[in-house]
């Protein structure tokens, strides 16, 4: 079963979002009133971390667990897409309090009213691709 | 051991895991960002008939997916046999700040003005979780990541695309908070 381990990481990413109360609406509305450093300091320590690794792996040519390269694909150049699509996206982050990961991850947690916020991103997802092709990118 | 992972862990603990997470796929030959699963769903359910944003090889992406069955159940394993007693520790400036839009303080995870069965079967919170959802779905995909892609993953690689977004997303973020929200309760 050579999915087991994407379930096996998952299942940790479900456990430390949780732990972490960054699932919480009520963290996620301190962030954004900058009212504690909890979420500043999970994001931080992840990027600072992230930034070393992934310097490490381009410095020693590291390979994955099948012994090819790990390659990092560029982000496409642009600022109109980045900007609007992100702030439409943190409208809704602060809205419901949780951005994709979590969305999913409280449902484990029995809140079922997130399943009405997944059937929005669902149809948000959709309508995009829809749309894509008369939207500044 | 047991009383201690029942503990909420601090922010350092939940921040290096969500490294190690990144660089475990990266071993993996994959790449860290949870919305890319909303777009291989849409797929899976036949959206490339009709978009062909959506007209791609979904089953390629089929470890995203367990990824995110094992995310829903690290979240059941945590409510289950890891939670602790008590309510989010949120700071009591913002405490302060929701009491004035009516949400009470903590009493577990979420407030339940908006999370409860109540609040989802009135009109409002219906319309709320819908809203903020789509909100997600659209902005994520616009956006080419979200906060795995962008913030983890897009930073951890120094691309500039990525701090744009990130820019983006505290814009919104900070609106819905400040403006928005007020207006909403």
């Amino acid at each position: 079963m050579k999915g087991i381990k994407f379930i096996l990481a998952g299942i940790l990413f479900g456990i430390v979002m949780s732990k972490s109360e960054a699932i919480s609406w009520f963290r996620i509305q301190e962030m954004f009133r900058f009212q504690a450093f909890h979420m500043y300091g999970i994001i931080g320590t992840a990027v600072v971390l992230g930034v070393i690794a992934v310097a490490l792996i381009k410095k020693f040519n590291l390979r994955d667990y099948q012994g090819n390269p790990i390659v990092f694909q560029p982000k496409e150049k642009s600022v109109p897409r980045y900007l609007i699509g992100g702030t439409i996206f943190g409208l809704g982050w602060a809205l419901t309090g949780a951005c994709p990961g979590p969305l999913f991850v409280n449902l484990g947690h029995a809140y079922w009213a997130f399943l009405v916020a997944v059937g929005g991103a669902i149809a948000g997802t959709y309508f995009y691709g829809l749309i894509k092709d008369r939207l500044p990118h | 051991m047991l009383e201690i992972l029942k503990q909420p862990w601090p922010w350092y603990t939940s921040g290096a895991v969500i490294a190690f997470i990144m660089v475990l796929l990266l071993f993996f030959g994959k790449s860290f960002g949870f919305s890319s699963n909303l777009r291989v769903i849409c797929a899976a359910c036949g959206a490339g008939k009709t978009a062909k944003f959506f007209d791609f090889d979904w089953r390629s992406q089929t470890w995203n997916l367990l990824f995110l069955v094992g995310a829903v159940a690290g979240g059941y394993i945590s409510a289950e046999f890891l939670a602790g007693e008590e309510a989010v520790q949120i700071s009591q400036a913002t405490v302060n700040d929701l009491a004035q839009l009516g949400i009470s303080a903590p009493d577990g995870l979420q407030p339940e003005e908006i999370f409860s069965l109540e609040a989802l079967f009135s009109l409002k919170g219906f319309l709320l979780l819908l809203i903020g959802g789509f909100l997600i779905g659209f902005g994520s995909r616009y956006a080419g990541g979200c906060t795995s892609g962008h913030a983890i993953s897009g930073l951890s690689n120094l691309q500039l695309p990525s701090l744009i977004a990130v820019v983006g997303f505290f814009i919104g973020g900070l609106l819905m908070t400040h403006l928005l929200l007020p207006l909403i309760f």
